[in-house]
């Protein structure tokens, strides 16, 4: 008979290993996950939010440059998707990342309509990704609580 | 600082980027390393630091593209006016990009995302400078025995663990130079050289030189000395600067796997040219000279050290670096890459070196990210929106101008978010596929995932994400995936069952 525990750790399991054959997370992610310690034991958690936070204020900028009909300047476009890129793959976030490419390549070509539909799939990327993480995050917290540990999970 | 007791633990390490996750879990991997940490997000920032304690860092990391200043720029300084290592990052891993960056000083180019194998070594950038500064200072020029000792200093410390202590390999390396000054020729040991520093303009000069000597295989370090026309530079500068630039070529090149060099890439990086080539050379003298002790560590050791001589397998290239000038044959090889791949790159640009200005590089690069269109964004919603689906809390003419204008990040309240979505949704209309109204409710109940501190138990659980990419549902599915690969039918039907993908 399973315990609870035992059912939530596979879920956690499961889960996590679903996130990276869907590709919304690639090997950075376990990166962090190896960094984080009893000095800081809410590192990967910390650093996703700067992420997502990072994420708006870059969306939010280029979806303003995007806005000034006639005058859309896409060198901004491209310079704001270019951090995203960078910042993306900090924390392993390989969709977006991907989407960032082609985004990026919109821009070079100025392509506004290619922009606008990029951006879009952006927009929505991070958001999955963020709704996605707060689960697992909140997998582990009942787990922790249940007073069972976080299992290890090998890709 | 003195340069009896140095060790890689402790070592002052600053790192400058823009980028707040970058810069977090930087720190983190460096502190994990044992080094001693500053961060920086701003370049400026960064050179003050810099300036207000000369002594107090032993190395810089720096990504190239900063918002207040190039990242080149940033290390030009350094390099010039504190001569520390400068290690440059970024996600972007062109060339052209990494050949400025060599240009420029940088003493490695990382790509993101790094590795902490590739930070636990930048510690011996530190350290090959300073044995440089020695070598320099104390006129050991002596052409392939002082990077040969510098190589066997370096094997020394692959080989031990954290916790090297460089102050008693100093009487060790002291050993060795005398060891070999006794072959070596006698009238370049004693003299006290001054210190080279390579500025960008001393290189610029000795990249002209190479590009003048061009294919004729005669490229060696007397006839680029000559052709630099720099009174108080030595053939022996010249033929250390010479080798540490072949050596970042070929490794360009292995990099890249260009097709067009054919034939000469590997052999490059083969087992080492014969000994009879050089004979008086005494570089293989780990495996030939008698008189020294001295056993090349094995090979396993080998780490990637960016882009000075790897210690292991550069024996390769003294055989193929003519340190005589009687026996200057080069095989052709080297001297292909250097002119194929230099080719390539327009030179920069021969004006004066201003340290405020260098308008041919900063046009280059983008102006900073952060500049606002004076026009702020007051577009007019009812150009956009159908009348019925105007949202109060929601429309463009709400937002704040001095919230757009001004870009600090905690100016960036939820308003923007709902703006952002605003913008989106308007640029939306615009589009042939538009859509109902009724699917943009959904865009709100995703705006309320933004304000919400990630930790906090949302109660979320297996969210039923059936409507959120409802947007999607008139967009070609390759964009749905960036540049990958489609899913796999297995994958596909856990979507569907999991409401993630819309047919």
């Amino acid at each position: 008979m399973d315990t609870l525990i035992a059912q939530l750790q596979r879920q956690f399991r499961d889960y996590t290993i679903s996130l990276y054959h869907q590709g919304f997370l690639d090997d950075q992610f376990t990166e962090l996950k190896k960094l984080q310690d009893e000095c800081s034991p809410d590192f990967v958690a910390e650093v996703v939010t700067l992420f997502f936070e990072d994420c708006e204020k870059l969306i939010s900028n280029m979806a303003r440059a995007l806005d000034q009909t006639g005058n859309v300047d896409f060198k901004l476009v491209g310079s704001s998707v270019h951090q995203l890129k960078g910042s993306s793959s900090s924390v392993g976030a390989k969709r977006v990342k991907g989407l960032c490419v082609t985004l990026k390549e919109c821009c070079d070509s100025q392509n506004f309509e290619g922009c606008v539909r990029c951006l879009q799939q952006v927009d929505i990327e991070y958001k999955t990704l963020k709704a996605k993480l707060q689960d697992l995050f909140n997998l582990e917290q009942q787990i922790v609580q249940a007073g069972g540990r976080i299992p290890q999970v090998d890709i | 600082m003195e340069k009896g007791g140095f060790s890689p633990v402790g070592l002052r390490v600053l790192v400058v980027d823009d980028d707040p996750t970058w810069l977090k879990i930087l720190e983190k991997m460096l502190k994990k390393c044992s080094y001693e940490v500053t961060t920086c997000g701003l370049a400026r920032e960064a050179l003050r630091l810099l300036r207000e304690r000369k002594d107090g860092y032993d190395i810089v990391i720096s990504d190239v593209n900063m918002p207040d200043m190039d990242g080149f720029k940033l290390l030009e300084h350094v390099g010039l006016e504190l001569d520390l290592p400068v290690i440059m990052m970024s996600v972007d891993g062109e060339t052209s990009r990494v050949m400025k960056g060599v240009q420029h000083g940088a003493c490695d180019y990382l790509l993101k995302p790094i590795r902490m194998k590739e930070l636990k070594i930048i510690w011996q950038h530190v350290l090959r400078k300073k044995l440089q500064e020695v070598r320099d200072i104390e006129g050991c020029g002596y052409d392939g025995g002082a990077d040969w000792i510098t190589r066997y200093d370096e094997a020394h410390f692959l080989g031990g663990g954290e916790d090297v202590s460089f102050g008693k390999k100093r009487k060790d390396f002291d050993f060795e130079k005398k060891l070999l000054q006794d072959e070596s020729d006698p009238s370049s040991s004693s003299s006290k050289k001054a210190r080279v520093v390579w500025s960008f303009e001393l290189h610029q000069k000795f990249v002209n030189a190479v590009n003048q000597i061009g294919c004729d295989h005669k490229a060696g370090p007397k006839k680029i000395l000559d052709l630099m026309n720099v009174p108080w530079l030595t053939r022996e500068n010249v033929a250390s600067h010479l080798q540490k630039y072949r050596l970042y070529l070929s490794r360009l090149e292995k990099e890249k796997e260009i097709k067009c060099y054919s034939g000469g890439v590997k052999s490059i990086d083969s087992s080492p040219k014969d000994a009879e080539v050089n004979s008086g050379h005494q570089s293989p003298a780990s495996l030939s000279d008698p008189n020294t002790d001295v056993i090349m560590p094995p090979k396993t050791k080998k780490t990637r050290i960016g882009f000075d001589p790897p210690p292991i397998s550069s024996s390769a290239f003294d055989s193929l670096l003519p340190w005589n000038d009687a026996s200057e044959v080069l095989e052709s090889k080297p001297v292909l890459y250097e002119n194929s791949f230099l080719q390539q790159l327009p030179l920069p640009s021969q004006s004066s070196y201003v340290a405020n200005s260098a308008p041919s590089l900063m046009e280059e690069e983008m102006k900073p990210p952060y500049e606002t269109p004076a026009g702020g964004s007051s577009v007019n919603a009812d150009e956009f929106l159908m009348p019925q689906d105007k949202i109060s809390t929601v429309t463009i003419q709400d937002l704040d101008p001095s919230a757009i204008s001004c870009m600090k990040q905690q100016e960036f309240s939820s308003n923007v978010t709902n703006n952002t979505e605003a913008i989106l949704r308007s640029l939306n209309w615009e589009l042939p596929e538009s859509h109902h109204s009724a699917s943009l409710d959904t865009d709100l109940d995703l705006s309320c995932l933004n304000g919400d501190r990630f930790l906090a138990n949302t109660g979320l659980y297996f969210q039923d994400y059936s409507n959120s990419p409802s947007l999607l549902s008139e967009l070609p599915l390759n964009l749905w995936y960036g540049n990958e690969r489609l899913p796999d039918p297995d994958d596909y039907s856990f979507m569907v069952d999991h409401g993630l993908f819309i047919s």
